[in-house]
């Protein structure tokens, strides 16, 4: 982790938000711009990068025991796997999916071993090399594994991104989440509101199906910076279902599709970072 | 089933482990001596206090996903709201409405007090207990949401959500129910692994899962299965939520959701479990949930409402049919 110069952590507190398909986004995002980027999936229970990305029959390459060490390291995975998607740098991944051997098996683990395991593993074997940004995929909830990662993290270098949706049975968790983050001292970057408005491919009538405007107004109670709305897009909901997001493009539509939405906020977040 | 203690070394093997005090793990630590005596291993308990307590409640139900963000808790609230409104047999002959009760074991994200119209109530302790608090007057609820400020958080390791869920449990004044819900967080870790331990003695009536069609969450939801299998829950079946969406403007359906394979009726299939039913992504439910509104009450007609009643019906008829699950003592 030395060489790594600025942490992302993906958080929520509530559930199905959109924390790892934003944690895609913002990577492939930085990506694009040119930057060196890992992506760490530290959600053990329901580890869903691998499989958006297109690369959850990867497997981890463990490096030769090195002088003065004791085992070896662990080479993240790389991806895009082919040349195609005309990008400089490839995507360091690291996942617990790399490791199940039967994807359909629960990973039941009670907290002292998914602490030692993120730490044994995850922060300590983990050859990540240079890199400038390091986003990392939580899991819901303020529990253990986040713990883990505070206590392995230079808060220095390390900031939170808050993915919400609109409704207030999710603001509501999200606020206990930013009292977490407060109390361990990480410094915050800013609010995303996630699943946005739907626009109705019959009518174009834009519904709030998951109604509206909790996302910034919660940045403005908090004084935090609210970095952007992502819209409900099937198509990109189709595209990490079946593990083809780095065929994501701009469409020729309107002002507010989820490309450009996407990729204001990654410009917001790096000026933060840098800031 | 004991948690290990607090201040148990990284590796321990597990207090219930035949190696507890033995491994080289255990040098050092405080429990040493009491792990190697078979201390630990001893029958939990709490189990005899958690039967008492829930001795007149009839059907205990878990309401699980593995993913987060599916509607486990909007399914839950509106399968408790649909369940307690019940008062029509198949023969639509007229029958007591059910006594019901819903226990929140989101810990972190207590939604459940929000979507039924009693956040900010609170708890009060007697003789018997603590008292759920009554969304309506027969539907109680109990929820760490009653125990926290709006913004509080509850930052936990797994051996005192375990402590928690237990208290929980047997802390309530549950008094006489037909069904009990339990509404659960996403994953499959502490919280799961203490709530179907301790059901599993007490009696258990199945599980429900609930999922969205993305293949992103039947990935989980397939994981969710197997845990329930491995430790011996009966399974009620699966609820697909979120199916189509039905646009409040022109009323055509539109799929926001992709179904890349067969979807959840393929894991259906292949996992031999029920389709208990389909719930459609309608603005309105959200709204509800939001506002602590019964969708009920505020659209009766909605096929939101048809599609929660349909549900209450199978698990109605899985209940009459099927013993409790109740895990052997040896």
């Amino acid at each position: 982790m030395d060489k790594v110069d600025n942490i992302i952590l993906v958080l929520s507190g509530k559930g199905g938000v959109g924390k790892s398909t934003l944690s895609v986004q913002v990577a492939l995002g930085l990506l694009r711009a040119g930057h060196r980027v890992g992506l760490l999936d530290v959600d053990l229970c329901g580890p869903s990068i691998p499989a958006m990305l297109g690369v959850e029959d990867a497997e981890i390459y463990e490096s030769e025991v090195g002088p003065g060490q004791e085992k070896g390291g662990w080479k993240p995975v790389y991806t895009p796997l082919n040349d195609d998607a005309n990008i400089e740098n490839k995507l360091a991944v690291m996942s617990i999916a790399f490791i199940s051997k039967n994807k359909s098996q629960p990973v039941i683990w009670k907290g002292p071993k998914k602490t030692s395991f993120i730490k044994d593993y995850f922060i300590n074997k983990v050859q990540w090399g240079e890199l400038d940004y390091l986003v990392v995929d939580t899991p819901p909830g303020t529990s253990d594994e986040h713990l883990s990662l505070i206590e392995s993290f230079k808060m220095s270098r390390t900031k939170a991104l808050i993915i919400t949706t609109p409704q207030m049975v999710a603001i509501g968790d999200v606020r206990r989440e930013l009292k977490f983050c407060r109390k361990a001292g990480l410094p915050i970057a800013g609010i995303v509101e996630n699943m946005s408005g739907y626009v109705c491919p019959h009518c174009a009538e834009c519904t709030n199906v998951f109604s509206s405007g909790g996302g910034e107004q919660l940045a403005e109670k908090e004084n935090l910076p609210f970095l952007g709305r992502v819209p409900i897009d099937p198509r990109m909901a189709e595209l990490l279902d079946s593990g083809r997001c780095f065929e994501m493009k701009p469409t020729e539509d309107d002002d507010d599709s989820s490309w450009n939405a996407i990729n204001d906020i990654v410009n917001k977040l790096k000026e933060i970072v840098s800031g | 089933m004991s948690e290990n203690p607090e201040d148990a070394p990284e590796h321990c093997p597990g207090v219930e482990s035949q190696d507890a005090g033995k491994a080289s793990a255990c040098a050092g630590c405080p429990n040493q001596n009491v792990c190697a005596s078979g201390e630990a291993r001893k029958p939990d308990p709490d189990i005899p206090k958690i039967k008492e307590a829930l001795m007149n409640v009839s059907h205990k139900i878990l309401v699980l996903s593995g993913k987060g963000g599916v509607g486990k808790s909007t399914v839950t609230a509106n399968l408790a709201l649909a369940l307690s409104q019940h008062n029509e047999d198949d023969e639509n002959v007229e029958v007591e409405p059910a006594e019901v009760g819903v226990l929140d074991i989101d810990l972190c994200g207590p939604s459940i007090p929000r979507i039924l119209g009693v956040m900010g109530e609170a708890s009060h302790g007697s003789a018997s207990g603590y008292s759920p608090v009554y969304a309506a007057d027969n539907l109680c609820v109990m929820s760490t949401g009653f125990l926290l400020g709006e913004d509080e958080a509850i930052i936990l390791r797994g051996a005192k959500k375990n402590r928690l869920i237990k208290d929980l449990l047997y802390q309530v004044d549950w008094g006489t129910l037909d069904y009990l819900l339990i509404d659960t967080p996403p994953g499959t870790s502490d919280e799961h692994l203490t709530i179907t331990n301790l059901l599993s003695q007490v009696g258990v009536s199945g599980a429900i899962i609930v999922t969205t069609p993305q293949e992103i969450s039947l990935l989980d939801v397939r994981k969710q299965i197997n845990f329930c299998k491995a430790v011996g829950i009966p399974l009620i079946g699966i609820v697909e939520n979120m199916s189509m969406f039905v646009c409040p403007k022109c009323s055509k359906s539109s799929t926001i959701f992709p179904r890349i394979k067969g979807g959840v009726e393929g894991v259906a299939n292949e996992m031999n479990l029920s389709y208990l039913s389909n719930v459609p992504l309608d603005p309105v439910i959200g709204k509800c949930c939001d506002q602590g509104k019964s969708i009920f009450d505020e659209h009766p007609n909605s096929s939101a409402v048809a599609a929660y009643k349909n549900l209450a019906t199978s698990v109605i008829k899985f209940c009459e049919e099927n013993q409790d699950f109740v895990k052997s003592s040896n």
